[in-house]
C-alpha cells in the first residue's frame, strides 16, 4: 500500500519538475512564448490551460471505458475543444480586459500538445483520482514555467511586475524581452538553468553512488 | 509487453464507435451551450460597461446614446443590435446632439487596432480618441496611447467635408513627429511610425465613409423619436 | 472589410508577422523536424497545404456559423475540420508519395496540433478577411512557415557540427537561433505598406 501512496503524490509532483511540460517535455511551447510578455498574461494562460487539462482529464478518465480505440483522438479533440470554448466564455465573463489581451491564444489552447498528450498517455488509461492528480501536476508545472518566463520578460522588458512599476522612470527597459525574440531568449535562459541543475543533480547522485560503492 | 490476449482483441463494432462519437458529441454540445448561455449576460454587461466608460472618455458631455448603422443605401438608420463596429449618436443633458462616437479598426503592426473616436458636428472635427484594442509592441507601438503630443492630436483633428459633403476635404494623414502644420494632420511618433501611420489611415478610412453620412442624416435623429419613425 | 492589398497581406503573413518567428505558432515542428533540410521542405509543404485547405474551410464554416448565429461552435468546428484535413493529407501522401510519408513519420499526424494552422483560421476570422484575402493570407502564412523551417534546418545542420557547450546543446541553442532569426525578421517591418 505504501507503493500506491507514493505513486499518488508522484502523479502530482512529476509534472512540477521531473516531467515539467515546458522545460522537460517541450510541449505547449506556443502559448509559453506567445503570451508570456507580461506576468499577468502568463498567469492567466497557465490557469486557463490548467482548467482545460483538469476538466478534460476528468472527462476522458471518466469516459475511458466508453470510448473505443478507433474513436479516441476524435473524442479527445471534441472534449478538449468544448472545454476550451467554455474557458473562453468564462474568461470573457470574468475579465474582458484579460480576455482581450490574450485574444486568439485562448482558443489556441485546444492545440496545446500537452492536453492531448496527457489525455492520450495518462487519462485514458488511469483512474479518475490519478488523472486528476496528473492533470493538476502538469497544470501547475506549466503555469509555473510560464510564470518564470513571463516574470523575467516583464521585469526586463517593461520594468514592471504584474503592472506595478518596479524601477524609476529612467530605467532603460530592455524592450527586446517583450518582443518575440525575447520569448525565445528567456526560454533559452531558463532551459540553461534547468539543464545545469539537472547536471548538478546527476553529478551529486553519481558521487553518492561512488561513495556508497 | 502486453497481456497475451491483446493481439486477439476483436475489432470494435461500428455501433460502439458511433455510440461513443454521438454520445461525446452530445455531451460536448451540452457543455458548450450551457456555458455560453450562462455567461452571455455577464459578458454583455462587461462589454456595455466598457463601452460606457470609453464613451465617457472620448465625448464626456454624452448622457445617452443611440446606436446607428449604415444600411445598404448608405443611409444612417437606428439600430439596437450589437455590432462589431458600433456607431453612436451622443446626446447631452438637454437631449441635444453633442456628437457622434465611432468605432473603427485597421491593421497595425502586429494585429488589428480598434479605436473609438468622437466627432463633433459643431467643430467638424474629431475631438476625442481612445484605443480599444491593440496588440502593438509594448513600449514602442503602444506609445500611441500614452505619448502626450500624439494624444494632443485629437483635441480638434479636422474632418471638414468637401462642398458636396461626399468625402473629407483633406484626408487625415500621419506626418513625421514635429512636422504637423495642418489641423488634419497627425503628428507622428518616431519609433512607432508604423502604428502611428496605421492609426492615421484607419481614421481616414472610417471618417471618409461615416462623416458624410453623419452630417447628412444625424440631425434627423431626435432623442424622443422611437424606432417606428425611421 | 480589409483595405489592405493582397500583396501586403501576403508579405505581412509571410515575413513581417511570420507565424513562427513573430506569433510563436508552429513551434513543435520548428524545433523538432527541422534537422535535415529535405524533411524541412516537405514538412513546410505539407503544412502549407493544410493551411490553405483549413483557411478555405474556416471561411465557409464561419459563413455558416454567422447564418445560424452559433459563434460558440467556432473552436470545435475549426479543429475538427483541421483534424480531418490532416487525416486526408496523410492518406493521400501514403498513396502518392510513400517516401515522404515515411520521412515525416509521427510529425504528420502532429500537424493537427500545429498551432499555426488553427492560428491562420482564427486570425483571418478575427480580422474579417474576405475569401481571396483569406486565401492569400493562408498562402503567405504557409510560405513564411516553410521559410522559417528551412532557415532553421540550414542553421541547425551547421550547429550540429559546431563546438557548443554541453549545457547549451540541443533545444537551448535552437531557441537562441530562433530568437536571432526573429530579430532579423523584425527588419521586415513596414514592408508592403
Amino acid at each position: 500500500m505504501l507503493g500506491k501512496e507514493v505513486s499518488a503524490t508522484d502523479d502530482f509532483v512529476k509534472g512540477l519538475w521531473r516531467e515539467n511540460p515546458v522545460f522537460v517535455q517541450m510541449l505547449g511551447l506556443c502559448p509559453a512564448l506567445a503570451v508570456s510578455n507580461t506576468a499577468i498574461n502568463a498567469l492567466t494562460m497557465g490557469l486557463a490551460t490548467t482548467f482545460v487539462l483538469l476538466m478534460s482529464g476528468i472527462s476522458v478518465s471518466a469516459l475511458r471505458k466508453f470510448i473505443p480505440r478507433e474513436a479516441r483522438i476524435v473524442s479527445f479533440i471534441c472534449i478538449i475543444a468544448s472545454f476550451v470554448t467554455a474557458v473562453d466564455y468564462l474568461l470573457a465573463a470574468i475579465s474582458l480586459e484579460l480576455h482581450r489581451s490574450l485574444g486568439a491564444f485562448i482558443a489556441l489552447i485546444v492545440v496545446n500538445c500537452l492536453i492531448l498528450g496527457r489525455a492520450e498517455i495518462f487519462a485514458s488509461k488511469n483512474t479518475l483520482s490519478r488523472s486528476v492528480l496528473d492533470a493538476l501536476g502538469m497544470g501547475v508545472g506549466f503555469t509555473a514555467a510560464l510564470l518564470f518566463i513571463g516574470v523575467v520578460r516583464e521585469i526586463l522588458g517593461s520594468g514592471s511586475l504584474f503592472g506595478v512599476a518596479l524601477f524609476p522612470d529612467n530605467f532603460q527597459t530592455w524592450t527586446v524581452m517583450v518582443l518575440p525574440s525575447g520569448g525565445f531568449f528567456a526560454m533559452a535562459m531558463w532551459l540553461l538553468v534547468v539543464n545545469w541543475l539537472k547536471k548538478q543533480k546527476e553529478a551529486a547522485e553519481k558521487q553518492a553512488q561512488e561513495a556508497a560503492a | 509487453m502486453n497481456a497475451p490476449d491483446q493481439g486477439q482483441q476483436p475489432p470494435t463494432s461500428a455501433w460502439s464507435i458511433y455510440r461513443a462519437i454521438v454520445g461525446i458529441g452530445a455531451l460536448c454540445a451540452l457543455l458548450i451551450v450551457t456555458v455560453y448561455m450562462a455567461t452571455a449576460d455577464r459578458i454583455r454587461e462587461n462589454q456595455e460597461r466598457f463601452l460606457a466608460f470609453a464613451v465617457s472618455q472620448v465625448l464626456p458631455a454624452t448622457q445617452s446614446t443611440v446606436g446607428v448603422v449604415l444600411d445598404e443605401n448608405g443611409q444612417l438608420v437606428k439600430t439596437d443590435e450589437t455590432l462589431t463596429l458600433p456607431v453612436f449618436l451622443g446626446y447631452g443633458t438637454d437631449d441635444e446632439l453633442v456628437g457622434a462616437i465611432v468605432t473603427a479598426q485597421g491593421m497595425g503592426y502586429a494585429d488589428n487596432i480598434r479605436v473609438l473616436y468622437a466627432y463633433s458636428f459643431e467643430l467638424n472635427a474629431i475631438v476625442g480618441f481612445m484605443i480599444l484594442e491593440s496588440r502593438e509592441t509594448p513600449g514602442l507601438g503602444d506609445k500611441v496611447e500614452t505619448e502626450a503630443h500624439f494624444v494632443a492630436n485629437f483635441e480638434a483633428l479636422d474632418a471638414t467635408l468637401t462642398a458636396d459633403g461626399d468625402a473629407l476635404l483633406n484626408p487625415i494623414v500621419t506626418v513625421k513627429q514635429g512636422q504637423k502644420t495642418e489641423p488634419w494632420q497627425l503628428d507622428g511618433i518616431t519609433g512607432a511610425t508604423i502604428t502611428a501611420e496605421a492609426i492615421g489611415k484607419l481614421l481616414n478610412d472610417s471618417a471618409n465613409i461615416l462623416v458624410p453620412a453623419l452630417e447628412r442624416d444625424a440631425a434627423g435623429f431626435a432623442l424622443n423619436q422611437t424606432s417606428e419613425e425611421q | 472589410m480589409s483595405d489592405a492589398s493582397h500583396w501586403s497581406i501576403f508579405l505581412n503573413s509571410a515575413l513581417v508577422n511570420n507565424f513562427v518567428l513573430a506569433y510563436f505558432l508552429g513551434l513543435c515542428p520548428f524545433f523538432g523536424v527541422s534537422a535535415p533540410l529535405g524533411t524541412a521542405v516537405r514538412m513546410g509543404g505539407a503544412v502549407s497545404f493544410v493551411m490553405l485547405v483549413a483557411s478555405v474551410c474556416a471561411f465557409s464554416i464561419n459563413l455558416l456559423l454567422d447564418a445560424i448565429n452559433a459563434p460558440y461552435l467556432r473552436i470545435i468546428s475549426y479543429i475538427l475540420v483541421i483534424a480531418s484535413t490532416v487525416q486526408l493529407v496523410e492518406m493521400l501522401m501514403r498513396k502518392l508519395s510513400p517516401p515522404t510519408f515515411r520521412a515525416l513519420g509521427i510529425f504528420l499526424p502532429l500537424i493537427t496540433t500545429n498551432c499555426a494552422i488553427l492560428g491562420v483560421a482564427l486570425f483571418q476570422t478575427n480580422r474579417g478577411y474576405g475569401f481571396t484575402s483569406s486565401v492569400v493570407y493562408a498562402l503567405g502564412a504557409g510560405a513564411g512557415f516553410a521559410l522559417a523551417l528551412v532557415l532553421m534546418a540550414g542553421v541547425r545542420e551547421k550547429l550540429d557540427l559546431a563546438e557548443v557547450p554541453d549545457l547549451v546543446k540541443g533545444t537551448a541553442a535552437a531557441l537562441v537561433v530562433g530568437g536571432i532569426l526573429s530579430m532579423c525578421f523584425m527588419g521586415f517591418a513596414g514592408l508592403g505598406r
